[in-house]
């Protein structure tokens, strides 16, 4: 069954006749995705590869189908396009954008948690439900089909931890990057939810980072709602306080956002936390065999 | 971005919160002259990019012109939490009756903003909150119902200020903070103390402010308000170099692709018995060029003994690291720097070729993290 994508998803990428959004958005054809359509305001009715192009969103809507839409247009346009994807009927938006301002997500959050949209990032890798569908810049060749829902703040950390687990000879159901921005979409309890509802995942991954207070309440969602078992990875227990540790969301405020703190809060309610990378994927492979 | 006390109280004044009149000083003689010009007593206060400035020495009266010299005198240069006081901050001093605390954040969790007030100024917030939670109030806005007056009488009411002429004059500044935190992209608007004078006057004596670094481009004047000598010199160089970068206190120098696998990476080499130098994060492009600046700004920093490169290839192509790697060999002065490389991912046996065929003796090859950080600690000891 997998979350978020599967064989049901029809794919329109915001921005497929720029150089980012043609190389990845072809990518996700080539995987086997079903890309419907691109949108570029004034370049309706063009085509990138046999792919359709739209002025609006709407218009790959009425015209394709579209039901996802993945987003790789620049930062200062991101939010319009968010805006204009959800104000359009698409189900999932998919934000790969770094650099949105925080005061515009804020607001964009708000907007779309009340029209019932689910949104994955920005500043985040995408979405991969392996044998079914690749929206976003996830190397998909990694990664296998399997069990293991992964849900992530960072990209490479989870190719790393993927890649551990398919010399392992386990597989994954859907690994989604939520992005590494303080206001995110999708939290960790939004897709531990959709993990746990979803038949192919038998164990959950969570890997988390400093910053914020999403991986204390994953960590107390998961004591009260989940029954399937969960393990997690946090990164930046060396990180210094106050300083932005390559992601705008990770930064430790204060005394507040530790790697420390948040493997205690997940420790507290038996959440098992792996030192490294390699260790995490040798828990999963110890709970599954 | 953080802000100085100045800057922020530019800003402030531009939405309309009183502030008092003050001018800038980097001399002892220029402190003088401020306060000459201002006239009666004045306030010589250190800017630098860290709170308790008053608890540490920084902030002083000066009851005329030759006093402000002097104390300016004593400032320059003070050591305040790691900042070293290069510029002064000169303005009237008021008298205060009561000092209250007013600030707006961008709380992360709730996503939302959320307005903090207390008429217990003066102290650190997190003091307050944890002695008297009772005379804190918390208040969220909506962002997108925006500031509506109400918000401003939660917190003057909920907050016991009795006096009717001050309930309006904080109502007001309520408003316009709020205006400020959303017109400039702000992560933290906070004044501490909101002073009252004996006549009844409420004005902002301190400010903290914080933008957030994805909205600086709707803010050019704001942007060009950086301090390049207020950071860490390596990390200045990095910012020039758009190498995302961060010091730390050990000697082996860390490069990633991506922030994830970058603060994983320093976490292994501290696991690995190490002490990792720096976080470095190539991003996703990583070209050869890239690597090459990165490595430039890593090896400024002298206590590094070793360089480990810990590599997943999504978009980056290991092929182009490697490319990267031996034209910072060439262009660099690399001999003394064992060099650990793990390629993974996209076109990992490509770069590890190119490694290889290159023959150069200081590039040690690892399979995994962890074999990885182990041999670049244990290169760093030798080293
Ligand atoms: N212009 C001024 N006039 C009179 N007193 C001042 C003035 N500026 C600051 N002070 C006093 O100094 C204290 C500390 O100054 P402040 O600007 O808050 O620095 P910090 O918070 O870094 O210690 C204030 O609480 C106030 O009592
Ligand atoms: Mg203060």
């Amino acid at each position: 069954m997998a979350i978020i994508l599967d064989n049901d998803t029809r794919l329109v990428v915001a921005g497929l006749t720029g150089s980012e959004g043609r190389f990845h958005g072809l990518r996700n054809r080539a995987y086997g995705t079903n890309l419907v359509a691109g949108v570029t305001p004034g370049k309706g009715g063009q085509d990138v590869e046999g792919v359709p192009i739209f002025d609006t969103v709407a218009e790959a809507v009425d015209g394709a189908g579209a039901n996802t839409s993945l987003i790789f247009v620049p930062a200062r346009f991101a939010v319009d396009a968010i805006y204009e994807a959800v104000d359009a009927g698409i189900d999932t938006v998919i934000c790969i954008t770094e650099h949105i301002p925080a005061h515009d997500m804020l607001r964009a959050y708000r907007y779309f948690r009340g029209q019932g949209t689910t949104m994955i990032g920005p500043n985040c890798p995408g979405v991969l439900s392996p044998g079914k569908a690749n929206a976003g810049i996830i190397p998909a060749e990694i990664f296998s089909e399997g069990g293991v829902g992964l849900v992530s703040r960072s990209g490479t950390l989870t190719y790393q931890i993927g890649h551990e687990l398919t010399q392992l000879g386990l597989g994954n159901s859907t690994i989604v990057g939520i992005g590494g921005d303080p206001v995110v979409g999708s939290s960790f309890v939004d897709v531990i939810e959709k993990f746990e509802a979803d038949e192919q995942t038998e164990l959950i991954v969570l890997v988390g980072e400093i910053g914020g207070d999403e991986e204390e309440k994953a960590a107390a969602y998961v004591a009260e709602h989940v029954t399937k078992p969960v393990l997690a990875y946090i990164a930046g227990f060396s990180a210094p306080p106050g300083k932005t540790m390559g992601h705008a969301g990770a930064i430790i405020s204060g005394s507040s956002g530790t790697a420390q703190g948040k493997k205690e809060a997940l420790e507290a309610r038996g959440i098992e936390v792996g030192t490294t990378p390699t260790e995490v994927a040798q828990m999963v492979a110890s709970r599954l065999k | 971005m953080d802000l100085y006390e100045y800057q922020g109280k530019d800003l402030f004044r531009r939405v309309g919160i009183p502030v008092s009149e003050g001018r800038l000083a980097t001399t002892p003689e220029e402190a003088r002259q401020a306060a000459e010009e201002l006239g009666g007593p004045v306030v010589v206060k250190a800017q630098v990019l860290t709170g308790g400035r008053g608890k540490a020495g920084g902030v002083k009266l000066a009851s005329d012109p030759a006093d402000a010299e002097a104390k300016a005198r004593d400032i320059l240069g003070l050591d305040i939490n790691g900042h070293v006081v290069r510029t002064l901050w000169i303005e009237q001093a008021s008298d205060i009756e009561r000092e209250y605390y007013l600030s707006v954040t961008f709380d992360r969790g709730a996503k939302k903003p959320l307005f903090m007030f207390t008429t217990q100024g003066g102290v650190e917030i997190e003091q307050v909150a944890e002695e008297s939670p009772d005379a804190l109030v918390r208040l969220h806005v909506d962002p997108l119902e925006g500031f509506q007056p109400w918000v401003a009488r939660r917190l003057v009411y909920g907050g016991g200020v009795e006096d009717p002429s001050e309930q309006k004059q904080i109502a007001a500044i309520v408003g316009q903070l709020y205006r400020a935190f959303v017109e400039f992209d702000a992560m933290l608007c906070e004044i501490n103390p909101l002073i009252v004078t004996p006549d009844g006057e409420v004005k902002a004596l301190d400010s903290k402010f914080t933008v957030d670094d994805s909205g600086l481009f709707r803010h050019p004047d704001v942007a060009e308000w950086r301090d390049p000598t207020a950071a860490d010199p390596i990390e200045t160089f990095a910012r020039e170099k758009h190498v995302t970068y961060v010091k730390l206190d050990g000697d082996v120098g860390v490069l990633a692709n991506g922030a994830g696998l970058g603060m994983s990476t320093v976490d292994v080499v501290a696991h690995a018995g190490g002490r990792p130098a720096n976080f470095c994060d190539l991003g996703g492009g990583g070209s050869a060029e890239g690597v090459v600046d990165a490595l430039e700004v890593i090896t400024r920093d002298e206590q590094v003994r070793s360089i480990f490169f810990n590599i997943f290839g999504g978009i980056t192509r290991c092929d182009e690291v490697a490319r990267g790697i031996l034209a910072a060999l060439d262009r660099l002065d690399m001999s003394k720097y064992p060099i650990v490389v793990r390629l993974d991912g996209t076109n990992a046996e490509e770069g590890r070729q190119i490694l290889a065929e290159a023959g150069r003796e200081n590039i040690h090859p690892e399979a995994t993290m962890l074999d990885g950080a182990r041999r670049a600690v244990e290169l760093a000891g030798t080293a």
